[in-house]
């Protein structure tokens, strides 16, 4: 099996027994990277230079001591592009600084290697929206990777990375995750640093990895959270051993199936894998208990007033004048601002500019975004409540497997209702997990089908014990 | 013709005199290179967050509390949507409904007002009402150049207070005096240093003005540009005047809600924009920042809140018998009022009115053209209550005393050494003076004579050859009473 192939924990094995060397695990991920880029589309930039670099010099006795991971393009690495998947950054735009995230994860030895292709601004759940270039499925290649964090799925499942990092808003972690058979998880918001993730819609983003296998999340996961003084929204509180619960059985853990997920319109193939999963879950000794999470129905359209409102400001500071993009035939002011952003932006990225701008208008605010808070409230007390009963919450991660290419994309609303599943973990600033649970047969293919497991505030560490039991079993 | 009724509300924003900037860690400097402190947070750039400067935060309840404003028990921040170059996010960072500080008043006092306008004061001790005081970021610097525009990202971020008044203010001077006596204060409570001509002190002006017996407010007009305190007077009778002249058909114009820049060089202001053009700035919760708690500030602020300018008048008044207008000179800087305070300490025996009147008259008279005002006082508050001291009991003349004060100004030391240094010392050694006086009576018994037939001025002469035979040096005052005992008997 080639280095790229593997898991963090099988190379911190080998490296710990100088089988290997930090650069021969480096190496093998460009090899890889050369050899099927050109097909899955995955990277759009990688140093492999600055990498070995990085690598020869790892700190082997820290827990990720030489270990690469592939980041998303939206997260600020210092020294190289942040282009989000879009042409506004990607001619003059180097970060000069490191995210938070990537502070972390240098502090714990890992060496961030690549830049990975995105829906533009993290706003699509295919990758399609990217304006940089294609990513494919490697389960499929006729087929999207899922989005927003499409490239850091695909380099994964392909092979062509150890681990990805990637950032989740309404599913942009889960979903790809789902659709590529890889596992995904997005923490509990504020639990990762958001200063220096370039900002979508700041109360719903949070950065989370994408890995082979639940213990490869939770390793990593330890090297990700905690309260960085740089981020207001950060957690100030203890950062438990995220694998602390591998291994561990789930005898009596009660796992909420709510009903309004469970509905009519799911692909047949995604329900039965998830019935099955649910089977599988009760042998291990868990007991499924039927939940209700009645504001279920608002929450795609409480998510696409409040996303593209805090994005409308978000993105505003994409105007040509300190960087990015800046249009050559402005004659004024005025024009610069609007050819600049014209030229600059993708249709989705300025269709939800226009929408955020929209909803906060004055004589539209109080009906649209007042409205919208209201309803994130009870969607958030929803879950609340349910955990009164429940350890976990148990659902598909996307209603349907991977489409493929150009299938959604004339339909922008259908392609909003993929993520009905995954949004409400957002909005109520839950921690989510998605795994691999078997196939499901579309258009004579097997494609990856996922389980959606959800958990109580802060408690990722129930969330992924289920995760594993489940991989394990 | 009709008298007017002027309404004006000011809207003046006040740099914080914090170390660092309002949402990062860049320092607040004056001067320095341009876009040499910036960070990402301050440029604006991808994925850079902000993060409140609790000292700003501190300083602004501070302000609140001397202003008498009640402070919210939760506070929030809001983005204020719009374009501009000089304004790196494309949103200011401002508080919409949630602010820091609502309500509250800024007291005026007489001093506050034009020199012209003192006497003519139309509402003694007024309180001009505040309606908030909101926390907020500063622009970058924008400079036009003949084909383009450079902008120093130095200042965006500093921490801005906005202090809003209500439509309180009748007349040009109530807003001069206003300024002077918020200013007063920003600097009393250390929160500002309030310059104006630096810019750490702007003012926008709204002013609108009505016939007598209209109840209604008339249209308001917004000014913008107004640089400097003498500059806001100029600004208000030329827009009052040109909005009188408008309601009485002599100006063709119309009055709209609008805003106008003041021309300080040519004397008028002109047209912005109309109300019709205003931004929508979609104000919305910045879901960067989290609401505030105030409660525990609020308890650890409270003991901050200085003795007031308003207060400290009236204590002067009280304890150390100023006139109101010695207090209100003395209270109208923090410093000067604890040197007076530090002098009046020295030595209870020593009048504080004497105190007062030297500090008053002499001392800020040879201050005025002193870099550093009364921080920099070569006159230690020792000295002058020494130097008073040694009046008081009639050691020296008063002329005499002005001339070891000037000396004590321009080079230091203490009193007695100046007075000794220039033999000022008055004999008072009263067996000294009984030998010279005795001396004079024995050598002159026909003005002993005269003196015993009731001749006051025939006493004078003893007095003044007694101070002739010691040289200038005798205490006037004893040898008298050693005449008036040894002629008279
Ligand atoms: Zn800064």
């Amino acid at each position: 099996m080639s280095l790229a192939a593997s898991t963090i924990s099988a190379l911190r094995q080998r490296l710990a027994s100088k089988e290997i060397t930090p650069r021969d695990i480096v190496t093998d991920v460009a090899k890889a990277i050369e050899a099927q880029n050109a097909t899955i589309g995955a990277y759009l930039s990688w140093d492999v230079e600055k990498a070995l670099a990085e690598a020869d010099k790892a700190d082997l006795s820290q827990p990720l001591g030489g270990i690469p991971i592939g980041i998303k393009d939206n997260i600020n690495v210092t020294g190289e592009p942040c282009t989000c998947g879009s042409k506004m950054l990607a001619e003059n735009y180097k970060a000069p600084y490191d995210a938070g995230a990537i502070t972390k994860l240098r502090g714990a030895g890992a060496v961030p290697f690549g830049r990975l292709n995105m829906d533009e601004f993290a706003m699509g759940s295919s990758t399609e929206n990217s304006a940089l270039g294609v990513t494919r499925n490697p389960r499929d290649l006729d087929r999207i990777p899922g989005g927003s964090s499409g490239g850091s799925a695909a380099a994964v499942a392909g092979n062509l990375a150890i681990a990805t990092l990637g950032s989740d808003t309404g599913g942009s972690i889960r979903q790809p995750a789902a659709f590529c058979g890889c596992v995904g998880i997005k923490p509990t918001y504020g639990r990762v640093s958001r200063y220096g993730l370039v900002a979508f819609a700041s109360s719903l983003d949070q950065i989370g990895p994408i890995t082979k296998t639940v213990e490869d999340a939770a390793i990593l996961l330890n090297h990700l959270c905690g309260k960085d003084l740089r981020d207001s929204t950060s957690l100030d509180v203890n950062v438990p051993d995220f694998t602390s619960g591998l291994g561990r059985d789930i005898k009596g853990l009660r796992v909420g199936l709510p009903k309004e997920y469970f509905i009519s319109g799911i692909h047949a193939g995604v329900s039965a894998r998830v019935n099955d999963a649910i089977k599988k879950l009760e042998s291990l000794g868990a007991i499924p208990v039927e939940i209700s999470l009645p504001h279920t129905d608002v929450g795609v359209s409480t998510y696409y007033i409040i996303a593209p409102a805090e994005a409308s400001a978000n993105l505003a500071r994409f105007d040509g004048v300190r960087y990015g993009h800046r249009s050559s035939d402005a004659k004024d002011l005025m024009e610069h601002y609007m050819m600049s952003r014209e030229e600059g932006f993708g249709p989705e990225v300025k269709r939800r500019i226009l929408l955020g701008t929209y909803v906060l208008s004055s004589g539209y605010y109080d009906a649209y975004y007042i409205k919208a808070q209201r309803a994130r409230t009870l969607i958030r007390q929803d879950f609340e409540k349910a955990f009164e009963n429940v350890d976990v919450i148990v659902s598909p991660t996307s209603p349907a497997p991977a489409h493929k290419f150009g299938e959604l994309k004339e339909d922008p609303l259908a392609a909003y209702l993929e993520d009905i599943f995954t949004i409400p973990v957002n909005l109520a600033g839950l921690p989510g997990i998605s795994i691999p649970c078997g196939t499901a047969e579309e258009g004579g293919k097997q494609l990856p089908v996922g389980l959606q497991i959800i958990g109580r505030p802060l408690d990722e560490v129930t969330l992924l014990r289920v995760a594993d039991a489940f991989e394990k079993a | 013709m009709p008298k007017y009724i002027l309404t004006i509300g000011l809207e003046v924003h006040a740099q914080l005199t914090t170390r660092s900037k309002m949402f990062c860690g860049c320092p607040v400097e004056f001067g320095a290179e341009p876009n040499t402190l910036t960070c990402p947070t301050c440029l604006g750039l991808p994925g850079a967050l902000p993060v409140l400067n609790e000292g700003a935060i501190e300083k602004t309840i501070l302000t609140g509390m001397m202003l008498g404003c009640t402070t919210p028990p939760v506070v929030k921040w809001d983005r204020k949507n719009y374009f501009y170059p000089d304004m790196p996010k494309n949103y200011q960072i401002t508080q919409f409904d949630l602010p820091l500080c609502l309500g509250g008043g800024v007291p005026l006092y007489d001093l506050a007002y034009p020199k012209d306008a003192q006497k003519t004061i139309a509402n003694p001790g007024k309180v001009v009402k505040l309606t908030r005081i909101h926390l907020e970021e500063d622009v970058a610097k924008s400079t036009h150049h003949d084909k383009f525009t450079t902008i120093d990202f130095n200042r965006a971020g500093t921490p801005l207070m906005e202090i809003v008044s209500d439509p309180d203010i009748d007349s040009a001077e109530e807003a001069v005096a206003y300024l002077n006596s918020l200013r007063q204060i920003l600097i009393y409570g250390g929160v500002s240093d309030a310059d104006m001509e630096k810019g750490q002190m702007r003012a926008d002006v709204n002013i609108s003005v009505r016939p007598e017996g209209q109840k209604e407010l008339g249209v308001k007009i917004e000014l913008k540009n107004i640089n400097s305190m003498s500059a806001i007077r100029r600004a208000i009778k030329a827009e009052t005047e040109r909005q009188i002249d408008v309601l009485e058909g002599r100006n063709p114009e119309k009055l709209v809600q609008s805003t106008r820049r003041w021309d300080d060089d040519a004397g008028v202001t002109t047209k912005m924009r109309d109300k019709e053009d205003s931004h929508d700035y979609r104000y919305f919760p910045d879901p960067d920042l989290i609401p505030l708690r105030t409660e525990s500030l609020v308890t650890r602020i409270r003991p901050l809140v200085p003795e007031l300018p308003h207060e400290k008048r009236a204590r002067f008044e009280s304890d150390y018998g100023c006139s109101a207008y010695d207090a209100d000179v003395l209270a109208s800087e923090k410093e000067l009022a604890a040197y007076y305070e530090a002098a009046v300490a020295v030595n209870t025996q020593v009048p504080a009115k004497k105190l007062a009147n030297w500090v008053i008259n002499d001392l800020l008279g040879l201050l005025k053209d002193t870099e550093g005002g009364i921080n920099a006082c070569p006159v230690k508050p020792e000295a002058l209550s020494e130097l008073v001291a040694v009046v008081e009991a009639g050691k020296i003349s008063n002329n005499q005393a002005k001339e070891v004060f000037a000396e004590m100004f321009a080079n230091g030391g203490s009193a007695s050494n100046i007075i000794k240094a220039k033999g000022f010392e008055q004999v008072s050694d009263t067996g000294a003076l009984e030998a010279i006086v005795d001396q004079i009576i024995a050598s002159n018994p026909e003005k002993v004579a005269e003196v015993k037939g009731g001749n006051e001025k025939a006493m004078n002469w003893f007095t003044g050859q007694a101070m002739k035979a010691s040289q200038g040096k005798a205490n006037p005052k004893i040898v008298t009473e050693i005449v008036r005992k040894k002629v008279l008997g």
